[in-house]
């Protein structure tokens, strides 16, 4: 018996040591994103492999040190983020932290980043709150925010004319905060919002609220959601035939799910992303590689998590070490030029300020081969979509 | 214009109709259910799971072999009830007679296999399905515009749970099921193959949840979790129904759908617990169900 416990204890010191000794010779890097849930297809298994490709286009190690990659599903719940992301930092080493897709997640993963000082880059959440007030020095905001995506596709719905609004919101941080946004642009431009109404999340049926949206004469039907419940209420819109008397607008739609809905259901849509695999050499280039391993084209969000991990990379290696103040210093002084973007720059409240695209869903007819779906309307340059100064809602940058 | 409770009366009666639609798939399913349970004593949480798999059986039948709708709504019920036969015959049977509670683990793990083999293969936003040709455009009721393809759900769906219950409660094959499940010896010794019984019952519930599945397939994305949400509130709905009854389960179902279409006017953030709250209600007031047997 006594000779048991001594062994069980042996095999519990040995698995410590180990794992201290690996963090020393090792970069760990962390994925915690939604892996199975609506927004698995935005980033999900295709985030983890562009991230594995990032690494390996880095060469594999840094500083002589081999990188590893930790992933875990948060099936979209605060909680598993924050605790997985916690355990980590305690017993794995880990250096730096990806993922988050889901707002209220990345908000919880933010407190546990400024707690552990470990950095934290949030590629798939959208809430701008992120950088404004649920900022922290150790948290980036990487791929898009509720601002851009405001400020892209509802200034170019008002000024093609759609002055009344009806909002259609996902009743959590990110619905929420979209709206917001969205209202702000839509007020600032002499338009005006008639109503909103705020559905649970994963809803299927949409077709109450869009009687509702309808009946309140708005031209334009906001859509603050995404993933699944921006296809079905996109579906059950046309269905209704709410799509002929007022205009839908997306205020976040990833490729994948135009992809999901057809271009039949999506055509003429207008969109704000990031990034779209088909908008020169370089992105092409990145598709095609990223296709040959998934069999589908990258999101904004894939690409994404590929160029945050290469920054960080780059930034561990010019700093030469992987502490955390360093490496937050790096990243908010370098320029940052790859094929997610050129020119663009992480502001002090850790926004990266890049360039935004409105985008307008293909018709069947103009998609010339698959995954042929988007024309570009209008580049945003990054002050104009994300504005050049910190958000003043940031407690710790100074005014 | 007229007003009930400050919302005008189109609304209403908008949201109503609208309530119906659901009200008709809550009712195919948690008849499937109830039959299972009723007969079986299974609770079958994978019922979510083969709603999906009909949706799925329908896209995959259109895109792949060119089967249309019309023969999709027969031949994917019965690939689906295939599946739920293969399943019944090598795992569930070995849990007929123990706590219900080993029925409910088991098909709770098939549902999460099928949920994840699926999303592996189509991924999680899912597919789109076209409403067939037949079924398009919309009927201008005044106060709305309800689709064609949702009437024809309410329809189709009333037809099934009608001819459902027919068959059990009515014919000497549902006697004969009954009794089966009273005293499942005794019909054995009148040389009734009771094996086979539950064997086809099992099939003809899942049968009914790969049914509502296809009928849903043009109406929401065709997608891996679209069972996992709707079979909740369909369990609810067989407890308020009573557990087992058919006609618990019809009339609840559609009661059900009715009463939410009501809160998404009055308080949409409420819509998704509104059912749970009756729930809770009518459990402290009848705990057997409105329908069942105490």
């Amino acid at each position: 018996m006594k000779l048991g416990s001594l062994a069980a204890l042996c095999a519990v010191l040995s698995v410590f040591i180990s794992q201290a000794s690996a963090a020393g010779d090792q970069v760990v890097i962390g994925d915690i994103d939604d892996l199975s849930g609506v927004y698995a297809d935005a980033q999900g298994q295709g985030g983890i492999e562009a991230i594995n490709m990032a690494i390996a286009d880095f060469g594999g190690t840094v500083l002589g040190k081999k990188i590893v990659l930790l992933t875990v599903d948060h099936q979209n719940k605060p909680d598993i983020g924050a605790t997985k992301f916690r355990e980590w930092a305690d017993q794995n080493g880990l250096n730096m932290l990806l993922g988050g897709s889901n707002t209220g997640v990345s908000i919880a993963m933010s407190k546990v980043a400024a707690a552990k000082k470990v950095p934290f880059i949030a590629i798939g959440a959208g809430g701008a709150s992120l950088t404004g007030a649920d900022c922290t020095p150790y948290s980036v905001h990487y791929a898009y925010d509720t601002t851009a995506l405001a400020n892209g596709t509802a200034s170019v719905i008002i000024k093609n004319g759609g002055k009344t609004w009806y909002f259609i919101t996902a009743d959590y941080a990110f619905g929420t905060q979209l709206q917001e946004s969205a209202t702000r642009v839509v007020n600032a431009n002499g338009g005006k919002v008639l109503g909103a109404v705020r559905v649970p999340l994963g809803t299927t049926d949409f077709s109450s609220f869009l009687l509702q949206a309808q009946a309140s004469g708005a031209q334009v039907l906001g859509l603050a959601n995404a993933g699944t419940d921006f296809s079905n209420s996109l579906k059950a819109a046309a269905e209704f035939g709410i799509t002929k008397t007022m205009k839908p607008a997306a205020l976040l739609a990833f490729l994948s799910d135009i992809h999901s809905l057809t271009l039949q259901t999506a055509q003429g849509l207008y969109l704000t992303t990031s990034w779209y695999w088909d908008l020169n050499e370089e992105t092409r280039e990145f598709g095609k590689r990223f296709f040959a391993k998934t069999k589908r084209e990258p999101t904004m969000d894939q690409a994404g998590a590929y160029s945050a991990t290469l920054q960080y990379l780059k930034a561990v290696k010019a700093a030469g070490s992987t502490d955390s103040d360093k490496i937050m210093a790096e990243l908010k002084s370098a320029k940052i030029n790859d094929m997610f973007t050129k020119n663009g720059y992480i502001r002090a409240d850790g926004l990266m300020v890049h360039q935004m695209y409105v985008m307008q869903v293909k018709t069947p007819a103009e998609s010339k081969y698959p995954w042929d779906y988007y024309k570009v309307m209008k580049v945003m340059p990054g002050d104009d979509a994300y504005g050049s100064q910190p958000d003043p809602a940031c407690s710790f940058v100074k005014k | 214009m007229t007003t009930v409770f400050g919302v005008p009366l189109p609304a209403i009666l908008g949201q109503l109709t609208l309530g119906l639609v659901n009200g008709s798939f809550y009712a195919l399913l948690s008849l499937g259910l109830a039959v299972i349970f009723g007969l079986l004593g299974i609770v079958n949480f994978a019922h979510g799971a083969f709603y999906m798999l009909g949706a799925f059986a329908a896209y995959i039948g259109l895109q792949v072999f060119g089967v249309n709708y019309w023969f999709a709504l027969v031949l994917a019920p019965l690939t689906v009830a295939l599946l739920g036969i293969v399943i019944e015959r090598l795992l569930l049977r070995h849990l007929y007679g123990l706590d219900p509670l080993y029925g409910l683990l088991l098909t709770f793990g098939i549902a999460l296999i099928a949920e994840g083999i699926m999303r592996d293969q189509f991924g999680s936003s899912g597919k789109s399905y076209p409403v067939p040709a037949l079924l398009r455009g919309v009927f201008d009721l005044g106060f709305m515009v309800l689709p064609i393809y949702r009437a024809w759900v309410v329809v189709a769906s009333l037809a099934v749970c009608a001819m459902t219950w027919f068959l059990i409660e009515r014919t000497r094959l549902g006697a004969t099921l009954r009794a089966a499940t009273e005293n499942a010896r005794l019909v054995q010794a009148f040389g009734i193959n009771v094996p086979l019984l539950v064997m086809g019952t099992y099939g003809g519930g899942v049968a009914l949840a790969a049914l509502a599945g296809v009928l849903a397939a043009p109406v929401v994305q065709v997608s891996p979790l679209m069972g996992s949400s709707l079979v909740i509130v369909v369990f609810a709905v067989v407890v308020i129904g009573g557990m087992g009854s058919i006609i618990g389960a019809i009339v609840t179902g559609l009661g059900l759908g009715l009463i939410e279409g009501f809160t998404k006017v009055i308080y949409p953030e409420a819509s998704n617990v509104v059912i749970f709250v009756i729930m809770a209600v009518v459990l402290m007031w009848r705990p057997a169900g409105l329908f069942g047997k105490e």
